[in-house]
């Protein structure tokens, strides 16, 4: 007989405190998107290269897709939902809308999440450390350059 | 991913309890970087988890006069960004900085690392060349292994069910140590090393003192080349013997074929880059 273990898993997902009850494999992403219905972190190479599933964890940027939603156990979780004020974008959307930092768009979840972390530790960043820092999030439609005027805009409009 | 039972004990006792209590069926989980991957694909199957999360005091960093111990729970970026560690020992930050992307060195911690026994890994090769030592405690007790006697084999090391590596222990480099790390990346920077170098020599006046020579990525596990080290020690550095003594890693590597190249061409780069590595640790240009 196959028996799943289950865990209730207690979150703060962008200031919301959430809880679901679920497998004890489930992984992060898996657990915000099928679990909380947070379907805005995207999941493409589930093996933590790509940088799709980025979400902060405690503030930091992790790999969603390779963290156990056990391990995020009564952590604070922001998510590209997060982000936004309202009807208004958080400056770094509105900054990538302007540049044209995507084209399909599945990785700029994880890219103006990731953007978010580097500018909150770093508010004015020089290309190199936004290239270093961003190095891990790829882009398939290869909008790399509009991607890094959008984090450079963005860091100009917060001040 | 299959099922199993996640134990989040708190404190240091209890996991180890677990540990000895599940045995072979058991894997300590840190970030979980590499563990997650493996159980995804099915490469591992444990039937308990320990997770270390809640462990109190495995995630320290401090600095003794002599001595600097990492707990096995530091995040690889907490090393790179530490500056009790770049005011003792630089060149482990530089190397930090060198793994994968920001968010993986997030999660992943310096114990995990270390027991993974990935042999392409950069830490392991730079606490080579530091002579650093790991501490593995058990129910049993307590004993302190060098880094260079950490692995056996892919993915294998000396760490027995029940065991728990706790921290590393680095000791203070001579004044006089110069190191280096040459990671060579043909793809992308983020990747594993198709064969990486690390250095480090203590200069006596023109001579080479207590020579060092690590490397990643080129055999089962990370490798001390010996014989380049002691082709080097006592003598005094130039060009010409830098280049001779390079050539000796060849016979000390023991590379696979894969996407990052045939084992010949990663043999050629581990001279290359061992010279590389060298020329730079000294001071030389070729």
């Amino acid at each position: 007989m196959v028996t799943t273990t289950l865990h209730t898993v207690r979150v703060t997902v962008n200031g919301v405190p959430r809880e679901a009850t679920v497998p004890v494999y489930r992984t992060l992403v898996d657990f915000l998107r099928y679990d909380l219905g947070l379907t805005g972190t995207k999941e493409a190479c589930s093996v933590g290269v790509c940088g799709a599933c980025t979400v902060l964890l405690n503030g930091r940027p992790v790999a969603s897709c390779i963290t156990l939603a056990v391990q995020a156990d009564g952590a604070e979780i922001t998510t590209i939902e997060g982000l936004a004020d309202g009807e208004r974008l958080h400056p770094l959307q509105q900054a990538f809308i302007e540049c044209g930092g995507f084209q399909c768009g599945i990785c700029t979840p994880g890219q103006i999440v990731a953007a978010k972390a580097l500018l909150d530790a770093n508010p004015h960043p020089t290309d190199d450390e936004i290239k270093e820092w961003m190095m891990g999030n790829l882009c398939r439609c290869t909008g790399y350059y509009q991607i890094l005027d959008a984090i450079k805009r963005a860091a100009e409009v917060r001040g | 991913m299959h099922d199993f039972q996640f134990h989040t004990p708190s404190s240091l006792e209890e996991a180890l309890t677990l540990l000895e209590e599940y045995g072979e069926d058991a894997r300590p989980m840190a970030g979980g970087t590499a563990l997650v991957v493996l159980m995804k694909q099915s490469l591992v199957s444990a039937g308990h988890l320990v997770s270390l999360a809640r462990v109190p005091g495995l995630d320290a960093i401090q600095a003794e006069d002599h001595e600097l111990h990492i707990g096995a729970l530091v995040r690889h970026r907490d090393v790179e960004t530490s500056p009790l560690v770049r005011g003792f020992a630089p060149f482990l930050c530089d190397v930090y900085r060198q793994v994968a992307t920001v968010r993986i060195r997030n999660m992943a911690t310096v114990g995990g690392g270390l027991a993974h026994a990935d042999p392409a890994q950069d830490p392991p090769p730079a606490y080579m060349v530091l002579d650093a030592r790991v501490r593995l405690v058990s129910r049993a007790g307590e004993r302190v292994v060098p880094v260079r006697e950490l692995f056996t084999d892919y993915y294998e090391t000396v760490i027995q069910p029940g065991e728990l590596l706790t921290e590393v222990i680095v000791p203070r480099p001579a004044p006089t140590a110069m190191f280096a790390y040459l990671k060579f990346l043909p793809r992308t920077e983020d990747d594993y090393a198709t064969v990486a170098v690390a250095a480090k020599v203590e200069r006596d006046g023109a001579i080479c003192r207590n020579v060092r020579v690590a490397l990643a990525a080129a055999g089962p596990t990370p490798i001390r080349a010996t014989a380049v080290e002691q082709a080097l020690e006592g003598q005094p550095a130039t060009p010409a013997l830098v280049r001779d003594a390079a050539e000796q890693v060849a016979d000390q590597v023991d590379p696979l074929d894969d996407f990052r190249g045939s084992a010949a061409y990663k043999r050629d780069m581990a001279v290359v880059f061992t010279r590389r590595a060298l020329m730079r640790v000294l001071g030389l240009s070729s």
